[in-house]
């Protein structure tokens, strides 16, 4: 089995006549926190979408555990996507469905275990991201960080190959960031899997990360563990990691001299 | 001068091209939704769950208002019939109008309103939260899980609804008719039975309504899955569902009638 789980080659996407991706390669691990670092709007999520197959791109590869993305059938598209997770930004719960039917949600859909085996898998995984007293609480009574660790359960709850992460610390106060960080980093080792983290919060992405990606302008800008990227001699690396508010990327939206503007020209 | 009108046909040329690939992505979405509908089969209690959000919650406002269209009719119809001495046909004109048009017509529309614009918000606002592509994330088609069992809600609700319509509008009119202004009321029944026919008019009301079933189910969830995933987006699809169905009905009603009442 290769070490490598995902390999995306000359990767190719627009969203009408924005390149969003101008031929992209990266290989992430089978194991281990990936992280996918990048300004908003450089298409972080939108590769996510690429990796579940979600969006379809105009040129390159994506393979994932072998198998290439784009070739596969509705039902081979289905069966790998049930050894993925995905974490939402929003988390993505189905505000219809309480908790715990949310993170059993999965195991009813995608297997034929009773009731009593899928309320102990479904109480197992809501205790592994603590929230088994909210069994019973609606996604609409859920603090945003709470949301996070439920769509978390319902992520794990089919015990996937890898998981992704789209932004997942957004908005969040430092003790949820706090919670947050540590049970990804911690599922990551006791579930021994790939996770491939989207976000663009440097200190604690690089925390928990073993090997960084920085997308900008459709490209791989950096690449390497945490501390080569914090001793990174490129200033573009250097300004992002250290967020430099000047530097490649400028302070100044590309503009006339501003004397012209006050006074005209 | 000139380059204002090329300009305009310009504008006209993409609205027109515009409205057709929708059009076409319509179709290809119904396809998908009736390649989905074999679902139900296996998870009837999905659309059991949407034929009472859909069809039963919408049943207190079909109730009321086929109450007092039926009631508003025969009382038109009598001020109409009672000059020319026909006053006893008000039964049987208040029942033709119903079972024929207004019925299925009124009920789509009604339809449409209330149950409609709350298909297209509800699957509008499972877009915006991400909640379909967190199901396509979960190799779960939402296709199957959502948009199936709400079309079918639709499609079996109408007919349904439209029949209790056009039965409690009657029901107005007799009420207004006999207890009201005093008509016989055997001649209200008898003449009712005496004109109804079981084929041209109850079968071609139901299959009428049938037709606004499919139409405006159709609309209210490809408006939903379509929308822009953003509150301004979410508030034209709605719209859009309300004013296009609204359309299609008047407009499917006319050729449909054309087609079944010709002499």
């Amino acid at each position: 089995m290769s070490d490598i789980l995902i390999k995306i080659r000359d990767l190719h996407f627009s969203r009408g006549d924005r390149k969003v991706f101008d031929g992209l390669s990266l290989d992430i691990p089978r194991r281990g926190v990936t992280a996918i670092m990048g300004p908003s709007g450089t298409g972080k999520t939108t590769l996510l979408k690429l990796i579940g197959g979600q969006l379809k791109p105009d040129q390159g590869t994506i393979e994932v555990d072998g198998l290439d993305v784009q070739q596969l059938s509705t039902n081979e598209l289905f069966a790998l996507r049930r050894r993925m997770g995905m974490l939402f930004q929003s988390g993505a719960l189905l505000t219809d469905l309480s908790v715990f039917e949310n993170v059993a949600y999965p195991l009813r859909e995608h297997t034929r275990l009773n009731e009593s085996m899928i309320r102990y898998l479904v109480l197992l995984k809501l205790n592994a991201v603590g929230l088994r007293g909210a069994a019973d609480l609606m996604p609409a009574e859920l603090s945003g960080g709470m949301s996070r660790r439920v769509a978390l359960a319902r992520a794990i709850a089919l015990d996937p190959m890898m998981i992704m992460y789209d932004e997942p610390f957004t908005g969040q106060d430092p003790i949820s960031m706090g919670v947050l960080v540590a049970l990804i980093s911690e599922l990551n080792s006791a579930l021994d899997i790939c996770s491939i983290i989207v976000s663009h919060d440097v200190p604690d992405t690089l925390s928990i990360s073993d090997q960084v990606y920085i997308i900008s302008t459709g490209k791989v800008v950096g690449s390497g563990s945490p501390d080569e990227l914090k001793d990174s001699k490129s200033e573009w690396t250097h300004q992002f990691i250290h967020g430099d508010s000047d530097g490649p990327v400028p302070f100044h939206y590309p503009a006339r001299p501003i004397l012209n503007d006050l006074y005209g020209s | 001068m000139l380059n204002r009108l090329l300009n305009k046909f310009q504008h006209l040329g993409a609205i027109t091209l515009h409205s057709f690939r929708r059009l076409g992505r319509g179709f290809l979405f119904l396809l998908e939704v009736l390649a989905s509908c074999g679902s139900m089969f296996v998870r009837p209690s999905l659309l059991i769950k949407q034929l009472y959000s859909v069809g039963v919650q919408t049943l207190i406002i079909i109730v009321v208002a086929g109450l007092f269209v039926g009631m508003v009719m025969a009382l038109q119809s009598y001020y109409a019939l009672v000059d020319f001495g026909a006053e006893d046909s008000v039964g049987v004109m208040v029942a033709l109008s119903l079972l024929r048009e207004l019925g299925p017509v009124v009920t789509a529309l009604l339809f449409a309103g209330r149950a409609g614009s709350a298909l297209t918000a509800e699957i509008g606002l499972m877009k915006a939260t991400e909640q379909l592509s967190g199901m396509e994330m979960m190799a779960v088609n939402p296709m199957q899980r959502i948009v199936a069992p709400r079309f079918l809600a639709g499609v079996i609700s109408m007919p349904l609804l439209a029949t209790i319509f056009s039965a409690v509008g009657v029901f107005g009119a007799y009420i207004v008719a006999v207890e009201l202004l005093g008509l016989d009321s055997g001649a209200f029944w008898s003449q009712s039975q005496d004109k109804v026919d079981l084929y041209m008019d109850i079968y071609n009301g139901i299959i009428k309504s049938i037709v606004f079933g499919i139409v405006v189910a159709w609309i209210a969830v490809f408006e939903g899955y379509d929308c822009m995933p953003t509150s301004e987006g979410l508030g034209q699809a709605t719209t859009r569902t309300v004013v296009h169905s609204s359309l299609a009905i008047l407009f499917l009603d006319f050729v449909l009638t054309a087609l079944m009442f010709t002499k």
